[in-house]
């Protein structure tokens, strides 16, 4: 069902980078490592973004969750550096939550693997068509007021709060 | 090309591997990387879904977007808490902040 060319092999490698990546966020002791671990596996979404033709968000990828968020939990994590190498790894009810996840795994593969997206309830192995709307397109649906400008003025907002309030949770009250 | 099936199993995996973090450690900061990896997940399959069946309707694209700000402020304010916490508590065991419980 594969053939054996240049995408296939790339799809192959980003999803050992992601799927080994999650892996070792969940079971590193060391939290500096889980985030070297956590980078790998964003680093290979942001493949799996560039495979499906979006190179915009392959390079936000980039940007914003390596450059931004994993460098943030780095400094979290070294702030909190006591705390990275706790006694027990995870808690008391670890065997549970492990069948639940498993649980959840094999009905969410059920759910793919069963042919129901495509039409007539066929399995879609390839894309309805090679014409893709590119960043152009993007950048012009998110400022267009008759699609995505109010979110888009929203999401803005969301940030300029998050920001006031992270700086405010965050701020020593002692002084 | 790839099935589309193939991402929708890998995007699974990632999410459940991050559910299973989210439920099991104890370190707040691991627990805010599970939750990235979930919402990472979510964003290779809404990518995923907009290249194979609506590549000319930029919903996918801009909704993944949306993911990255709301992740962005969520690890923000987020390690922010786990700051805070710690500074009060010396502890980011999630089972030591029991503040709000009684």
């Amino acid at each position: 069902m594969l053939e054996f060319n240049a995408q296939t092999i790339a799809f192959i490698v980003f999803a050992l980078f992601s799927l080994g990546g999650a892996l070792g966020v969940v079971t590193t002791r060391n939290l500096i490592h889980a985030t070297l671990y956590l980078i790998l596996s964003l680093f290979g979404a942001a493949g799996f973004f560039v495979l499906l033709s979006a190179p915009f968000l392959a390079a936000v990828q980039v940007l914003v969750y390596i450059g931004a968020i994993a460098i943030l939990i780095v400094f979290a994590v070294m702030l909190t550096r006591s705390m990275t190498r706790i006694s027990d790894l995870y808690n008391r009810q670890w065997l549970l939550s492990a069948i639940v996840a498993g649980i959840l795994f094999v009905v969410l593969l059920a759910g793919v693997i069963v042919p129901v997206w495509g039409v007539n309830g066929t399995q879609i192995d390839r894309p309805v068509s090679d014409v893709v709307a590119g960043t152009v397109d993007l950048g012009k649906a998110l400022v267009d007021q008759n699609q995505y400008v109010l979110p888009f003025e929203v999401a803005s907002l969301l940030l300029t709060a998050a920001m006031i309030g992270a700086i405010v949770i965050a701020r020593d009250d002692q002084e | 090309m790839i099935p589309l099936w193939m991402y929708l199993a890998v995007a699974a995996g990632i999410f459940c591997i991050g559910t299973y973090g989210v439920l099991t450690r104890r370190n707040a900061v691991a627990i805010l990387m599970s939750v990235e990896l979930m919402l990472n997940a979510v964003n290779i399959n809404l990518v995923a879904f907009w290249r194979y069946i609506e590549p000319l309707n930029m919903a996918g694209q801009a909704f993944a977007a949306f993911v990255f700000v709301v992740a962005a402020a969520e690890a923000a304010v987020g390690l922010a808490i786990i700051i805070a916490v710690y500074r009060n508590r010396r502890s980011v065991i999630v089972e030591d902040v029991n503040m709000l419980k009684w």
